[in-house]
C-alpha cells in the first residue's frame, strides 16, 4: 500500500493496445505513458477515437479481446504492474481500488436489479458486508450522493430514476468501496447541462472529502478546466500534449491542442461561424508515417509528412509531440 | 428494459373508441398507484389481460391443472374409482360403457366420459392421464430449460473458440432425428417399472429439447453481454460466473419464459406420441397419449374411448400454445408493433 517514492499512483508506462481488425492493425493506444499522483486529477481530452478510452479500459484489463490485445507496456498501481497480474487478483482490485463511471448512465445499470442490490454487489464482494451492512451501506451511499429518500428509493429499479439520478448511482457505486482511483469515461456526455454541472460538482466535493484520485476523460475542455490539475491531449491513439492544466490553457504548445481551446465556442463572441479543425480524424488503421495530424495541422511544413515528430519537452511537467513545439509554444506566449 | 424506453404499443396504433376508454380507466387507475412505479412483470400481466385468446388458454390450463391436480383423488373420494380401478367383482360390469350411462343403460352421472373395456371410469383415467402428461411436459422443460439456459448462456458468455464448439456440437445434435434418438434411448435402457420407465422419459425428451433454448438464450447473452451493464459490472470486480447468473440471466428471463411455455405443449405431444407408439408411459399408469392408442383400437364400436382424452389432450395444448403467443406479445410488446 505504500505509494511509489515520487508519490505516483498510477504509472502508465509505453501502453499500447491494438485491434486486430479486418482492415488491419489498430493502434488504438500506441505508446502512452503518464502518472497520476495520489489526490490528483488528471484529464484526458480528445475527439471521439482518439484512444481515450481504451486508454483507460487498458488500465484495469477490460479490453475486448480478441480484436484488443495489450501489445506491450506497464500499468503500475502502487508498486504492482496490473498487466502481469492473474485475474482472480485483479478482480479484487477492480471495484474496490479502481473504480469506474461510465459514460451512458441509462445502459450501464442493470435493468433487472434493484438500485439497492446492485449497489450491495459492491460492498458484499469486496468488503464483506453482511446483507443487512451492506443494504445500509448502500443507502448511506445513496444519501451522500444526493438522491432524495434513498430509503425508499433504494428499492427502486434503474428505470424509475432520471438520468442524472443513474449516474448518481454509478457515483455511488463507484465509491462505496472507496477506492483509490476514479476512473470516470466521460460521466456527464450522456446528461444535460445543469445535470452536467451537478455531477461534476458532486465528484469534486467527494474528491476532496475522500482524497481519490481521479482520472476524467472527456472531450469536453470546459469540463477539464475546472475539473483537473493535469491534462492529456490524445489523437490518434497518442499522447499530443501533456501539461499542468493551467499551463495547457495558456499556452499550448502543440498545433492540436491550439485548435481544440480555438474550436471551444465563446459565448462572449458576436455571432459568428464557429471554428473547427478542417478535416477529420485519420483512420487509424492506416497511418501514414509522418505527424498523424498534419493533414489537418494549420502549420504544417514538409518535414511533417515525412517523419514521426519528437515528444519535445518543454519544462518540467510540459510535454508536446510536435516538431515544432518549441516554436508554438513560444507563439502562444510560452517563456523556456 | 423493455417497458421504459418504448413508447406504449397503443400509442403506436390506431385505439378503437371502446378500447380507449378501457385504457384510460386503466391510466388512471395506474395514476393513483404511481408512487409505486409499475414494474415490468405488472405491465406484462395487464398486457396479457387484454389477450382474449391468451385469458382463455390461461383459465383452461388453470381448469385442466387443477382438475388432473386433485381430479382422481376426488373421484375415488365420492365413487370409490380409482383410474386402474376394475369392477371385476362383476364380470357383467366389465365393459364399455357410453357416457352417462349406467350399468343398466339408463342415462346416469355415475360416468360422465364412459368407461373403457375394462369398465374403468374414462374420466379417472383421463385426469389421472392429464396429471402423467403435464408432469411430463413441465418436469421435461424445466430439465431442459436447465441445460439449454446454462450451456447458452455460457457459449454466448465466452464467446470466441469456446462458443463455436460448444454451438456445434448443439447444431450436431440438432441434425439427428431426435424422435429416433429418444426411441432408441427408451428401448435400449427399457425399465421394469412403470415409474422407471417414466424418469427415462424425462430425461430422454429433456436431454434433446434443450437445443432450441440453448439458441435463444446465447443469442440473448451476445447481445446483451455487450452492453454497458456487463462492463460495469465486471468493472466492479464481479466474476464471470456470477455475471452470467446474476446478471445476464435474469435480462434473458422474457424470451425463455416465453419459449418455456411453448415448449410444454411441444413436450406433452411427443410424450403422446412415444406413449401411442408405446414406448412412453406404461400402464397401470396411463397419459393421453396411451389412452389415445387403447381408444384407437376401438374407435368404431367405443369412439369416447378416443375422443375424450383426446379432446382433452387438444384443448390443453391449444391452450397452452395461446398463453404462450400472449406471454410473448406481453413480454415482448415491440415485437408485434411491426
Amino acid at each position: 500500500m505504500t505509494p511509489d517514492s515520487d508519490g505516483n499512483l498510477l504509472e502508465v508506462k509505453n501502453l499500447r493496445t491494438y485491434f486486430d481488425t479486418e482492415d488491419g492493425i489498430v493502434k488504438a493506444v500506441d505508446d502512452v505513458t503518464f502518472q497520476i499522483k495520489r489526490g490528483e486529477t488528471l484529464g484526458i481530452v480528445g475527439e471521439s477515437g482518439s484512444g481515450k478510452s481504451v486508454t483507460n479500459l487498458s488500465i484495469i484489463r477490460l479490453v475486448p479481446d480478441p480484436p484488443g490485445k495489450i501489445v506491450s507496456g506497464e500499468v503500475i498501481f502502487n508498486g504492482s504492474d496490473l498487466l502481469l497480474l492473474p485475474t482472480e487478483a485483479l478482480r479484487k482490485i477492480r471495484g474496490r481500488r479502481i473504480a469506474m463511471i461510465f459514460q451512458d448512465p441509462m445502459t450501464s445499470l442493470n435493468p433487472f436489479m434493484k438500485i439497492s442490490r446492485q449497489l450491495m454487489e459492491m460492498t458484499q464482494l469486496h468488503l464483506g458486508h453482511t446483507r443487512s451492512q451492506a443494504y445500509e451501506h448502500a443507502i448511506r451511499m445513496l444519501e451522500t450522493v444526493g438522491i432524495p429518500d434513498a430509503r425508499t428509493r433504494a428499492d427502486d429499479y434503474p428505470h424509475e430514476f432520471s438520468g442524472g439520478m443513474r449516474q448518481r448511482v454509478m457515483i455511488a457505486m463507484a465509491l462505496s468501496c472507496e477506492p483509490e482511483l476514479l476512473i470516470a469515461d466521460e460521466p456527464t456526455t450522456a446528461l444535460d447541462v445543469t445535470i452536467q454541472a451537478q455531477i461534476l460538482e458532486l465528484i469534486k466535493k467527494l474528491k476532496r472529502d475522500t482524497g481519490t484520485s481521479v482520472m476524467l476523460i472527456t472531450h469536453d475542455l470546459g469540463v477539464v478546466a475546472g475539473m483537473t490539475d493535469h491534462v492529456i491531449v490524445m489523437y490518434a491513439g497518442k499522447i499530443f500534449e501533456q501539461a499542468r492544466t493551467s499551463e495547457l490553457f495558456s499556452t499550448p504548445g502543440n498545433p492540436y491542442t491550439k485548435g481544440l481551446l480555438r474550436s471551444v465556442p465563446d459565448p462572449a463572441a458576436e455571432q459568428g461561424k464557429l471554428y473547427q479543425i478542417p478535416g477529420l480524424p485519420p483512420d487509424v488503421a492506416r497511418l501514414k508515417p509522418g505527424c498523424p495530424f498534419a493533414p489537418r495541422c494549420e502549420r504544417v511544413e514538409e518535414i511533417c509528412h515525412k517523419e514521426f515528430p519528437p515528444f519535445v519537452q518543454l519544462n518540467a511537467d510540459h510535454y508536446s509531440l510536435c516538431h515544432f513545439a518549441r516554436e508554438v509554444y513560444t507563439d502562444s506566449g510560452g517563456v523556456f | 428494459m423493455v417497458a421504459d424506453k418504448k413508447p406504449h404499443r397503443d400509442e403506436l396504433i390506431h385505439i378503437p373508441p371502446e378500447m380507449a376508454v378501457a385504457e384510460a380507466d386503466v391510466r388512471s387507475e395506474e395514476a393513483t398507484e404511481f408512487v409505486r412505479g409499475t414494474s415490468l412483470w405488472r405491465d406484462a400481466w395487464r398486457r396479457l389481460l387484454k389477450n382474449k385468446l391468451a385469458v382463455f388458454g390461461l383459465v383452461v390450463v388453470v381448469i385442466v391443472s387443477i382438475a388432473s391436480l386433485v381430479g382422481p383423488t376426488l373421484i375415488k373420494r365420492t365413487f370409490g374409482f380409482t383410474p386402474d380401478y376394475i369392477p371385476s367383482q362383476d364380470v357383467k360390469l366389465a365393459r364399455s360403457y357410453p357416457p352417462f350411462t349406467g350399468p343398466d343403460g339408463q342415462f346416469s352421472w355415475l360416468h360422465p366420459m364412459g368407461t373403457d373395456n375394462a369398465g374403468r371410469d374414462q374420466l379417472a383415467r383421463v385426469l389421472q392421464g392429464g396429471q402423467i402428461s403435464l408432469f411430463v411436459g413441465i418436469i421435461s422443460t424445466l430439465v431442459s430449460l436447465l441445460i439449454g439456459v446454462t450451456y447458452g448462456a455460457i457459449a454466448g458468455y465466452i464467446g470466441g473458440r469456446v462458443d463455436n464448439v460448444m454451438m456445434r456440437f448443439v447444431d450436431v445434435l440438432y441434425s439427428l432425428p431426435y424422435v429416433i434418438l429418444v426411441i432408441v434411448l427408451l428401448s435400449m435402457f427399457r425399465s421394469q417399472t412403470p415409474r422407471g420407465q417414466l424418469i427415462l422419459l424425462f430425461v430422454a425428451i429433456g436431454s434433446v429439447s434443450w437445443l432450441t433454448m440453448a439458441r435463444i438464450v446465447r443469442g440473448q447473452v451476445l447481445s446483451l453481454k455487450n452492453q454497458e451493464f456487463v462492463m460495469a459490472a465486471r468493472a466492479t470486480g464481479v466474476s464471470g460466473t456470477r455475471i452470467i447468473f446474476r446478471h445476464l440471466i435474469p435480462n434473458t428471463l422474457g424470451p425463455v419464459i416465453v419459449y418455456a411455455t411453448l415448449t410444454i405443449p411441444q413436450i406433452m405431444l411427443t410424450e403422446a406420441f412415444l406413449s401411442f407408439l408405446g414406448f412412453g408411459v406404461q400402464a397401470p399408469l396411463s397419459s393421453w397419449g396411451s389412452l389415445a392408442a387403447e381408444g384407437v383400437q376401438n374407435i368404431a364400436i367405443f369412439p369416447w374411448q378416443l375422443i375424450f382424452p383426446g379432446v382433452t389432450m387438444a384443448l390443453t395444448l391449444f391452450s397452452l400454445n395461446f398463453l404462450g403467443d400472449g406471454l410473448r406479445d406481453a413480454l415482448d410488446p415491440q415485437m408485434r408493433t411491426v
